[in-house]
């Protein structure tokens, strides 16, 4: 009988030994120092100063973006320190052709890809402006629906196929939206058309206030593309060179008709959920917080780069100056925009002349508006 | 011309937009080799190719998401949901996704796709393959609805969703599928959105109904007609946007409404259709108007089914309380 046991397959084991694969990809640990230089992109000074300079500018924004949210002069805002080297060192790895399908914690990778930033101040201040992107900016407005980006993701990156682009389709989600069906649905769309589309799943250990280990059994987010047959790391969200290097491998394997990739980066958001009532403490210690501020993204970069002599407080004074100018101006922009009329929205809803109820309804309120 | 099924014309209709626009992509579960369930795309596959008619994975929330991005690249997808009763694994693309692209983008985006899908009763369906959605179809602001009653108009009318910039949902009828055939033109034609047709013209009283309930009404218009009543049958055709031009001129001219539909009585199309001819043609009444519809229950067993659904007989007892008010 035991001979005969021994030739089974023994499932348990298997999943342990599936789960032991993936450990987490770092290139540059917590001292800012390399400790995997096979992995080194080896960017360039000018590169390396520029991912540095976008995190500055990113978590000046997210701070900024939160004074003004508690002002009253900005609406729906979900803080993002922290994330920056999930967010910024993966948009680096992309080109212009590349289309971002982001989540609502998303919106500086769209920043970054060209949308201009008064609009993203008037997305989150409630305004259909925000949500006008440009025709050259590959980019949606950030999806509220936890998880449907993920299998647009799928269309946007199947219709690159059969226009037999070269570039890929990217979508973020959290730790929370791998658990919706049309995370799975996504990846494995995606995977059956073997279609150029890049899946990045940030968990950043919390969905609004549920801990990670009660959305799955899994040990990783990342082992879950395996079941669709993809390609999947995990990689430490913390460490940009890392999160880089996983997005522009996963890039390259895309346009070059290799299908898609799921990338889990393990990171951590120091910020309340939304600026809208949530207090994380309630749901974490300030000795997890701690732990994970040991890890920041920006801290260990700049390390790195001031060991290399390629940074120091005056170049960060600097940043973060321009930094503040910019986002002034473009609060300016925001404010200088048009009141908004039902009138408008009356006439975005459909494309030529507008069907009975809604044209009775625009008399209607144009009167209103009139007065 | 050649006498079609309206499954026949549907294909037909789908070859033709294949043919004339390259951005048109016919895509779900079963469609590639297959064909379809029912045969819609008989064909198209192989005259096409796999790259414009292809089959997708067994998911519908996919396929809406599919549907979304490949609009997003300038596709016009034609999408077919195996069965309406699945739209509820879709609802997120449809509702919330879809009808909503052009005017969360301040019309920067627009996402010209028509999702196709069989629907209703008396064919012995098992659970989930009958039922009558689509109101909860034109409740969502954002999309148009459209079904077909016969293989001429399902031509001109599939074309025309196709065509359109904004979402539209194309409702086929099961059992209207292969019940009659038509003449229908083999080159391709039109039938604007939103415009109803008077299947039968009569002074006396209006009927308005879609679908498999225009049969209904022809018929109860007939039984009707024997005894000397002149009954006018309207085909909404498209039921959201309405064409309330058509249905207020008819209700002038009759005096006398009934408003008749598959789909259970509870917040239906027929309600609204009440509704519009109250709020604009009350001093034209005659009578109060009203509906013929299912019990507010959920759909029935096969074996109920019969009794359940609306007919002929139940919308002519409807016709005589309004006619005799």
């Amino acid at each position: 009988m035991a001979s005969q046991k021994s030739k089974q397959f023994d499932p348990v084991a298997n999943l342990h030994e599936i789960e032991e694969k993936f450990e987490m990809f770092q290139i540059l640990n917590e001292e800012g120092e390399i400790v995997n230089a096979d992995a080194d992109p080896k960017l360039s000074d000018a590169e390396l100063v520029e991912l540095m300079s976008r995190m500055v500018f990113t978590r000046i924004l997210d701070q900024r973006s939160i004074s003004l949210n508690r002002q009253g002069r900005l609406g729906f805002y979900a803080p993002t320190a922290g994330q920056e080297a999930s967010q910024i060192a993966s948009h680096y790895a992309l080109e212009k052709e590349d289309y971002i399908l982001p989540g609502y914690r998303d919106v500086p990778q769209i920043v970054w890809h060209g949308l201009p930033l008064y609009k993203a101040f008037l997305f989150s201040r409630g305004h259909f402006i925000g949500n006008q992107i440009p025709e050259d900016v590959n980019v949606l407005p950030p999806q509220i629906i936890i998880g449907a980006q993920y299998i647009q993701t799928a269309g946007v990156a199947l219709g690159m196929q059969k226009r037999g682009k070269k570039s890929v389709a990217v979508t973020y989600t959290g730790d929370g939206g791998s658990s919706q069906g049309d995370f799975y649905e996504g990846i494995n769309f995606a995977g059956a058309f073997r279609s150029p589309a890049i899946f990045i799943v940030q968990n950043n250990q919390f969905a609004i206030s549920t801990p990670r280990e009660l959305q799955t059994a899994a040990k990783t987010i990342a082992q879950k593309g395996i079941a669709a047959g993809i390609p999947s790391i995990l990689v430490d969200g913390m460490d940009p060179l890392a999160v880089f290097v996983a997005t522009r491998d996963a890039r390259q394997r895309a346009v070059n008709g290799e299908g898609p990739s799921l990338i889990e980066t393990m990171c951590y958001r120091y910020g309340p959920h939304t600026m809208a009532g949530d207090d994380p403490t309630r749901y974490r210690t300030s000795d997890t917080d701690s732990q994970w501020e040991k890890k920041d993204p920006i801290v260990r970069f700049r390390k790195y780069l001031e060991a290399k002599g390629l940074w120091s407080e005056e170049k960060e004074a600097e940043v973060i100056e321009k930094a503040k100018e910019e986002i002034k101006a473009a609060v300016k922009e925001a404010d200088a925009a048009p009141k908004q009329k039902v009138t408008e929205l009356i006439r975005n809803m459909n494309d030529g002349d507008l069907p009975y109820n809604l044209q009775e309804q625009y008399e209607i309120f144009k009167e209103k508006e009139s007065k | 011309m050649a006498q079609l099924t309206m499954i026949q014309a549907i294909t037909d209709a789908l070859r033709c937009e294949l043919k004339d626009d390259e951005n048109v992509l016919v895509f779900g579960e079963d469609v590639g080799v297959n064909g379809g369930v029912f045969r819609a795309t008989e064909g198209l596959q192989k005259e096409f190719g796999e790259d414009r008619v292809f089959d997708t994975p067994l998911a519908e929330s996919g396929i809406g998401g599919l549907t979304i991005g490949l609009a997003l690249q300038g596709f016009r997808p034609v999408p077919e949901i195996q069965f309406f009763g699945f739209i509820y694994e879709v609802m997120d693309s449809v509702s919330g996704q879809l009808a909503r692209m052009r005017y969360r983008t301040g019309g920067a985006l627009g996402a010209p796709v028509t999702i196709r899908s069989p629907f209703g009763g008396g064919v012995h369906t098992p659970e989930m393959h009958s039922d009558s959605l689509e109101g909860l179809m034109a409740s969502q602001p954002g999309l148009k609805v459209v079904v077909p009653s016969t293989p001429y108009d399902a031509k001109g009318l599939l074309i025309s969703s196709i065509r359109d910039n904004d979402p539209v949902v194309f409702l086929e009828h099961l059992k209207l599928y292969r019940s009659f055939r038509e003449e229908v033109p083999e080159e391709s034609y039109t039938i604007p959105l939103g415009k109803a047709d008077v299947k039968r013209e009569g002074t006396d009283l209006s009927i308005f109904a879609y679908g498999a309930m225009v049969h209904e009404s022809l018929k109860a218009a007939e039984l009707l007609e024997k005894e000397e009543y002149s009954v006018e049958v309207v085909d909404l055709r498209t039921i959201q946007p309405l064409d309330i031009e058509t249905i207020i001129a008819s209700v002038e001219k009759t005096g006398r409404a009934v408003v008749v539909q598959e789909a259970q009585k509870q917040a239906g199309i027929a309600a609204n259709v009440v509704a519009e001819i109250t709020e604009r043609a009350i001093l034209s009444l005659e009578a109060p108007v009203l509906r013929v519809a299912a019990p507010d229950t959920i759909y029935p067993f096969p074996q109920a089914e019969a009794v359940w659904l609306p007919n002929a007989k139940d919308i002519v007892e409807t016709a005589k309380k309004v006619l005799t008010f």
